[in-house]
């Protein structure tokens, strides 16, 4: 509540010991938010890093866990939107398939532009979102059933575009080098000053306005802190990223930030922004919160469910364009299997609830690269990808419950 | 009968059927500024249809609703809101997992350009709060699911009270409190009326009724047994307007009230 600006060291002291308790007590009332994702990404990454010293813990395979976990991080930025409202949309992983082969196809077979194919691919996604978000809005059918419904019919699609057991591969560069093609390392060096430096400004700049509307404020150590936290990981991770990996450095050679990297936190600062400082964003909270109160405040309830599942199949279908780039073009299982099941995992894991009305952007990346460890580092541990499976399973029934526990929680200790 | 000042809201004669029901016969009510006026009746009198109809969630099929002396039309929710006649209603409509300046703005928000301006909510939720001496609240940045009962009622009566609204309809604001947190709400209901506003308040409770309301109008199976001055009349008087249509020489005559049993 310090309001003034030259705060004595002792109670910038007290500021900071005072935002962590408020903290604690948030964990301990059942706000746990992504602090379970963390803690999980800390634990697998020592874990599998003690296990398999020279085979996980390379820097080579961290670009390449990256690159592993995009797909699934971006069908789940688009997953959070409609876990938001308190739907589901079980068709996001096939979305993501026939946006890849929609891609694929006018890339490959009729020489299509990139651009105009990505433009296409998205497309895509917004009218089956649309259609999907109409059916659940407007006629109020289930989500779960129009999505599987979806889910049925676009592995149809899919299966009829590429042909049973067919592949139609990928030679677009730009494409190709979203997931294959890393920064240089003195761009790695600006786009870390950019993520620091942007997220100082914006956190000490919103704190001025604050101040000078009469408001109470964080305390600048606070901030400070927050900003050294990021400061230092994305030091780390540049450090990481610019050390040569190559396997032999004299034929080619491997370093750099992957391209991902950037293209997920421009989406990342995209999607954040619309949830979290737009009129719309706001909207989507309080459908997921309270339907009945959002309608009686006013609010376009079926066009905010119709656009956030637009939203969601427009991610999965940009998602297939990462599929496509990963696995240099598309067959009938892209973003199959268990596709989907890993992208709500990954939300929840990362502490988007089921029940609606809880969820940040973030939340599909920190849980993503949980559900991308243990896809990585499991197969080097063992050959069996039945225990891989039943792992992940085991995860995503431990997040689902952390969740309703959370809940629970919440609502016995007015949280 | 209080003939002092106009009254803000008047309606005259109305009536209001669901198919063959017959729900609501010549009812008539009367609220003024700075007066908190108690619309009080039986389970069944007809105290909801008449206050969801005031409100525009459906229009009357006759009578006469005046506003501020003019004869207006209210039949959509919108319509009402914009006169200056706000609903609180017994469930609240608060989003739990938004915080209270969050839903104090919500589908009003305050907008510059493409963003939320939060900090012109923060301070007008403030301000709106202060003016009405809610000091019940730790921040305006809670989230309502942290907030006691009587501290969501006063959440959702602030956000009625923020866009210089003129008429406020509580719907049995204390059904759901605790003794200590009903007098904090009825004395928010009495600073409402002092500030300026004109209060109806529903009611099943008569000791809330009669430590806070000025006027008290009392519905009898669907016809208004009489409004009448909450200072002259007693409580005696007021349960047998509610319970027989009338007492005395006050209330229905002697004829319509048998009718009405009939």
């Amino acid at each position: 509540m310090s309001t003034a600006t030259a705060v004595p060291s002792d109670t910038q002291d007290q500021a900071v010991a005072g935002a962590f308790r408020g903290y604690l007590d948030r964990v301990r009332g059942g706000d746990v938010g992504s602090l379970p994702a963390v803690l999980g990404f800390v634990a697998l990454v020592i874990f599998f890093s003690a296990m398999r010293p020279d085979s996980f813990a390379s820097t080579r395979n961290a670009a390449n866990l990256l690159n592993q976990a995009a797909p699934v991080i971006f069908i789940a930025m688009g997953l959070i939107f409609v876990l938001l409202l308190g739907e589901i949309d079980l068709a996001a992983g096939y979305t993501s398939g026939v946006g890849a082969a929609v891609l694929v196809v006018l890339l490959t077979e009729h020489g299509v532009a990139w651009p105009l194919a990505v433009l296409a691919c998205v497309a895509t996604g917004l009218v089956i979102g649309t259609v999907m978000g109409a059916l659940v809005a407007r006629l109020q059918i289930p989500s779960f059933v129009v999505t599987l419904a979806w889910f049925l019919g676009l592995q149809g699609v899919l299966l009829l575009v590429v042909g049973e057991g067919g592949t139609i591969s990928l030679s677009d560069e730009t494409i190709l080098s979203i997931l294959n093609k890393n920064l240089s390392p003195a761009l790695g060096w600006v786009l870390s000053l950019l993520v620091v430096g942007g997220y100082a400004a914006g956190a000490f700049l919103g704190s001025a306005r604050r101040r000078r509307a009469g408001l109470p404020v964080v305390s600048p150590a606070v901030i400070g802190l927050k900003v050294a936290g990021l400061a230092a990981i994305m030091v780390a991770v540049t450090l990481v990223f610019n050390a040569e990996r190559a396997v032999n450095p004299a034929i080619r050679s491997l370093r750099g930030i992957p391209l991902i990297v950037p293209v997920t936190l421009v989406f990342l600062l995209v999607l954040t922004f619309l949830l979290g400082r737009t009129g719309f964003g706001r909207h989507v909270y309080a459908v997921g919160g309270n339907p009945e109160a959002a309608r009686r405040a006013g609010i376009n309830v079926p066009m905010v469910k119709i656009a956030c599942f637009a939203i969601g199949s427009m991610m999965a279908a940009f998602a297939g364009i990462l599929f496509a780039s990963y696995s240099n073009g598309v067959s009938p299982t892209t973003g199959g299997s268990s596709t989907l099941l890993y992208a709500v995992g990954a939300a929840v894991i990362g502490g988007t609830s089921l029940f609606g009305g809880k969820g940040r952007v973030i939340d599909a990346i920190l849980g993503g690269l949980v559900v991308a460890v243990i896809q990585n580092g499991l197969p080097l541990i063992t050959q069996k990808s039945g225990i891989q499976f039943i792992v992940t399973g085991a995860v995503l029934l431990l997040a689902a419950s952390v969740d309703a526990l959370s809940r629970r929680r919440a609502a016995s200790t007015g949280q | 009968m209080t003939e002092d000042p106009a009254p803000v809201l008047r309606l005259r004669g109305i009536n209001k059927s669901f198919g063959a029901v017959h729900v609501l016969k010549d009812v008539g009510l009367d609220a003024w500024a700075g007066k908190v006026t108690a619309l009080v009746g039986d389970n069944g009198a007809g105290k909801s249809t008449f206050v969801k109809g005031i409100a525009g969630i459906y229009g009357f099929d006759s009578g006469e609703y005046l506003f501020e002396g003019r004869p207006v039309s209210v039949s959509h929710p919108k319509q009402a809101a914009e006169l200056g006649i706000e609903v609180v209603y017994q469930d609240l409509a608060l989003c739990d997992n938004l915080d209270v300046v969050q839903n104090m703005f919500l589908g009003r928000e305050i907008r510059s350009g493409l963003t939320l301006d939060e900090n012109s909510m923060e301070r007008r939720a403030e301000e709106t709060l202060r003016g009405l001496s809610v000091r019940t609240l730790k921040s305006v940045r809670q989230k309502v699911s942290s907030l006691s009962g009587g501290q969501r009622q006063t959440v959702a009566i602030a956000k009625a009270v923020l866009w210089n609204s003129k008429v406020v309809i509580l719907d049995e604001p204390t059904a759901a409190l605790g003794v200590a947190q009903t007098e904090q709400v009825l004395s928010l209901v009495r600073r409402l009326a002092d500030n300026g506003l004109a209060v109806v308040l529903i009611s099943h409770n008569m000791n809330d009724v009669l430590q806070v309301a000025d006027s008290v109008c009392a519905l009898y199976l669907g016809r208004t047994a009489a409004q009448v001055d909450a200072g002259s009349t007693s409580t005696t008087q007021i349960v047998e307007l509610i319970t027989s249509g009338r007492s005395g020489d006050l209330g229905l005559p002697p004829t319509l009230a048998q009718e009405a049993v009939a």
